[in-house]
């Protein structure tokens, strides 16, 4: 029960940060915020001794039970190392975002309920076994991310950034949820550990494929991978804790969560695996290469960010394969999944830090323009170390975390050769080629990260402000994280044993039942082989083109502005949902009342009439009709030619007589039909009709000749003519098929025995049926109210105003 | 008689929206008038026109016609009069107002305000 409210914790405290940040306006809010992180991380930190053995915690909080929706927090060795890095992280961000953010300029209470929520949120995502209560949590990331990007609501760029955002991240979630809800229709269970205990079952499934794709566009929105990483670098004009936070730390893993928790039951899908590790790639080669087209700080480490997104991915993709590989256990194939986890957790601690350098260089200089900039260092020593510490992590450079990750992707690349299912080895080659190019060029953009801001002449003096160190507390958590690139570098068996053989467990229940299993051991120095020789081609062939970058970086203005995806983007998002749909629906929506009857009535006449014939229901008898009688025909006669006078009449008074002439021969046919209140009633109403036909006329214009085009006259024509077709029909076929007889029996049997009446038709109106008849007056009381005010009600003429 | 009187309601029908579907607000109300005569027989012409007798308790008759399409058409019969004559009367004012009882520029549209 605790371990299910500590996920809301973040969003209990949030409730109480307008408090503070109203009523104790001396210390900054965000001291109050750090005790939540500080307090859950050393919380989670007590399940490491159980999940370490490869054990699970789970605590359940029933939400709506009779849909089997309920709140569940289950921790093993991959949802403990994301709870861990979600509040680690985030109590270093918000004690960097206390010296970050000014206490009197912000308004800190609505920055800090925001990543209050995000905390909550991010929780909820990794520790939720339930799907639905999964995409609840998983939605409200998005939408606290909106939030964050658009903290700086006055700018145009953030409220642009905080839309595209939401529109991405939202209608990938979108699609997740359809996959959740085909997933738990094949399962008949929202449990995340149930599915997987029955995954063989859903893999024979017709819908599992499309299951597969829906999960994977949520997970792939999410995780910035191509082609939708362009909601990243626009997320840039959030705060910089923000994106150290969201932006490479956490929200845009949990879609490598998602691949991940999902890889026990879609390991068995070949689709799986060519789409994750693919796309991965992909995205790791398309990130990597356009990052050192960036000039803006912010922008370099957003493509980067999304480019080592792409390489944690594409290793979930290939430790997919491990489900195929018979022994896989003993073979190449064990290292992806557990580099993945690895890399993970270097990303967190390089990646969260170059942020905070980022924050730091912006904050004190003023510019976050990479051509502005340079020769910090000697102003920024302690910033430069930072800087320089997480840059060669990121490039792979020994002896930081980096290094080490980088070397078992390599390995895991080389190892998809050896493979020969599904095509592999065809195209299993072009894996590791494609993984050396686009490591060669993360290189290039790491030192030209931290070169380019640091070294160099740079001209000091015009920038907007007088660079010096930043203060001490903004640079303790990047100081850490620093550290930790270090220390997991010396230290990465122990790394090992607490966080990533159990994840790994997690991942690949197929594979291990025990972390103890899992036979990797880390080494930074494992002999000279292709992996290595690889490493020194890239540090070779990266510093080469890194000193002539000035030379070749003008291939990239070679590349058409108009061919980008930003620009598909901007033409799906305005062009095509903002203006061609505008003119699409002010193309039928005229405003013109005949138009739109014309199409109701045609739209309404084809579907009957097709109904009626597709159904194949038409038929007509002659059986049971009554015989025809020559004043009947007569009468007929007379209907019809007074209608058509109604009609065609060119002036009023002929068409509103020719009404009458039509209303008194319909009376005559209930004269005929024996229906004596009818024909009474009718002729009454008929004079009164004419009478107030007669009055407006007299007020009413003239009739002018009908002006029109010839297409609407036709079409006009047509429409009346179907709908009349279409009455006729009807009735014709419903007057064959009659099937039931009529209640008619039982008033006639019971008018005077029970009602004591002798006029069947009364007994029945005021009797029987009276309700209709209380209504009926009612209608008649309406109308003629409302009459009397439209005629007596003149409040424009008086000035007022309705 | 019954297959004649279904032509007839078609009839009746289709006059009725090719004046509804006109410019001019007087055409378009007659139209709702040969509109709702149309339904009416069209009511009863569906109840069948078997029986010799009116609804009405006579000495030694047992054959009488269906009552209940007569008593719907009654109650039709004084709701359309209902609306009929609001509708003449809105047609009226709009006129007055508006000076016009074209369609075609009583347009409502967001060009329009």
């Amino acid at each position: 029960m605790f371990q299910v409210l500590c996920i809301f914790i973040p969003l209990i405290a949030a409730l109480f940060m307008p408090f503070f940040f109203k009523k104790v306006r001396s210390i900054h809010t965000g001291w109050f915020v750090l005790v939540v992180p500080i307090f859950l991380a050393s919380y989670y930190a007590t399940f490491i001794p159980i999940t370490s053995k490869g054990d699970s915690v789970i605590a359940q909080l029933h939400w709506i039970p009779s849909l089997g929706i309920s709140f569940v927090s289950y921790l093993d060795g991959l949802s403990l190392l994301f709870s861990i890095l979600i509040t680690g992280i985030g109590a270093l961000v918000v004690l960097y975002s206390i010296f970050y953010l000014n206490r009197t300029k912000e308004q800190l209470h609505n920055f800090y309920i925001y990543l209050l929520m995000f905390m909550s949120a991010m929780l909820g995502v990794v520790q939720s076994d339930n799907m639905m209560t999964l995409y609840l949590f998983w939605e409200l990331t998005s939408i606290s991310s909106f939030l964050l990007i658009g903290y700086w609501f006055n700018r145009d760029k953030s409220r642009f950034g905080a839309l595209k955002s939401m529109m991405i991240t939202v209608a990938g979630g979108m699609l997740m949820l359809g996959g959740f809800v085909l997933l738990a229709l094949m399962g008949d269970t929202f449990s995340i550990r149930e599915l997987i205990a029955q995954a063989p079952e859903l893999a024979a499934n017709d819908l599992f494929v499309l299951a597969l794709i829906l999960i994977l566009l949520g997970a792939f929105t999410k995780s910035a991978q191509f082609p939708f990483y362009i909601w990243l670098p626009d997320a840039m004009e959030a705060p910089t804790p923000v994106s150290a936070y969201l932006h490479s730390a956490t929200m845009v893993k949990a879609g490598i969560y998602l691949v991940a928790r999902f890889t026990p039951i879609f390991a068995q899908s070949e689709v799986w695996i060519w789409l994750v590790a693919g796309i991965g790639l992909l995205t790791l080669f398309w990130g990597s290469f356009f990052a050192v087209k960036q000039t803006d700080l912010k922008g370099i480490l957003a493509f980067s960010t999304v480019s080592q997104l792409g390489l944690i991915m594409s290793l979930l993709g290939v430790g997919a394969i491990a489900f195929h590989v018979e022994g896989a256990a003993d073979s190449a194939f064990k290292y992806a999944t557990f580099a993945a986890i690895f890399h993970l957790i270097n990303h967190a601690t390089f990646k969260g830090s170059l942020f905070m350098i980022a924050g730091i260089v912006d904050h004190e200089t003023g510019t976050r323009d990479i051509r502005k900039l340079g020769g910090l260092m000697s102003i920024m020593p302690v910033s430069f170390t930072v800087a320089l510490i997480g840059s060669f992590s990121m490039a792979g450079i020994p002896p930081f975390n980096g290094f080490l990750s980088k070397e078992m992707f390599l390995t895991a690349m080389l190892s998809i050769a050896e493979f020969d299912l599904f095509n592999f080895a065809t195209w299993g080659i072009l894996f590791p080629i494609i993984a050396w190019i686009a490591s060669v060029f993360t290189f290039i953009y790491s030192l030209y990260f931290v070169f380019r801001t640091f070294t160099g002449k740079g001209n000091i003096a015009q920038l907007p402000h007088k660079p010096h160190e930043a203060p001490m507390g903004m640079l303790i958590s990047p100081v850490i994280l620093a550290v930790l690139v270090v220390g997991i570098f010396f230290i990465p068996n122990i790394v090992a044993d607490l966080f990533i053989k159990p994840a790994v467990i997690a991942i690949q229940p197929f594979l291990y039942t025990h972390p103890e299993q899992v036979d990797i051991h880390i080494s930074a120095w494992h002999g000279v082989n292709t992996e290595l020789l690889m490493t020194l081609g890239i540090f070779a062939i990266g510093f080469v083109l890194f000193l002539t970058l000035s030379k070749w970086q003008k291939i990239y203005n070679a590349f058409p502005a108009k061919l980008t995806l930003n620009n598909l983007y901007d033409f799906i998002i305005y062009e095509l949902s903002g203006n061609w749909m505008y003119r699409l629906s002010s193309s039928y929506m005229t405003g013109s009342n005949r138009r739109y009857l014309g199409l109701m009535f045609g739209a309404f006449s084809l579907i009957v009439i097709g109904t009626l014939f597709s159904k194949d229901a038409f038929y007509v008898t002659f059986e049971g009709a009554s015989p025809v009688h020559l004043h009947q025909v007569i009468l007929i006669i007379v209907l019809v030619i007074g209608t058509i006078t109604t009609v065609f009449a060119k002036s009023r008074i002929t068409s509103i007589v020719a009404l009458g002439a039509v209303g008194y021969t319909v009376s005559l046919f209930f004269v005929l039909f024996k229906a004596p209140d009818l024909a009474l009633t009718q002729l009454v109403i008929e004079t009164i009709s004419v009478a107030l036909f007669l009055l407006a006329f007299y007020h009413l214009p003239k009739f002018k000749k009908e002006q029109e085009r010839n297409r609407f006259k036709f079409g006009r024509a047509l429409v009346s003519f179907a709908v009349g077709a279409m009455v006729t029909l009807v009735a014709l076929s419903a007057h064959s098929q009659k099937l039931v007889p009529s209640i008619a029996e039982y008033y006639k049997e019971t008018v005077y025995s029970l009602a004591g009446g002798g006029n069947i038709v009364n007994v029945i109106l005021v009797d029987y049926r009276g309700f209709d008849t209380l209504f009926e007056i009612t209608v008649l009381a309406i109308a003629g109210m409302a009459i009397y005010g439209m005629i007596k009600l003149r409040l424009s003429r008086k000035g007022g105003k309705l | 008689m019954e297959i004649i009187m279904a032509f007839v309601c078609g009839f009746l029908f289709m006059a009725a929206i090719y004046l509804i579907l006109s410019r001019s607000l007087l055409r378009i109300i007659i139209g709702t008038g040969l509109l709702s005569h149309g339904a009416h027989l069209l009511i009863l012409t569906m109840g069948s026109f078997k029986g010799s007798a009116p609804p009405v308790l006579t000495e030694g008759v047992t054959d009488f016609v269906d009552p209940l399409p007569q008593a719907l058409i009654l109650t039709a019969i004084v709701i359309s009069f209902g609306v009929t004559a609001f509708f003449l009367v809105l047609a009226y004012r709009a006129y007055q107002e508006l000076k016009t009882d074209d369609m075609t520029e009583l347009k409502g549209s967001d060009d329009i305000e």
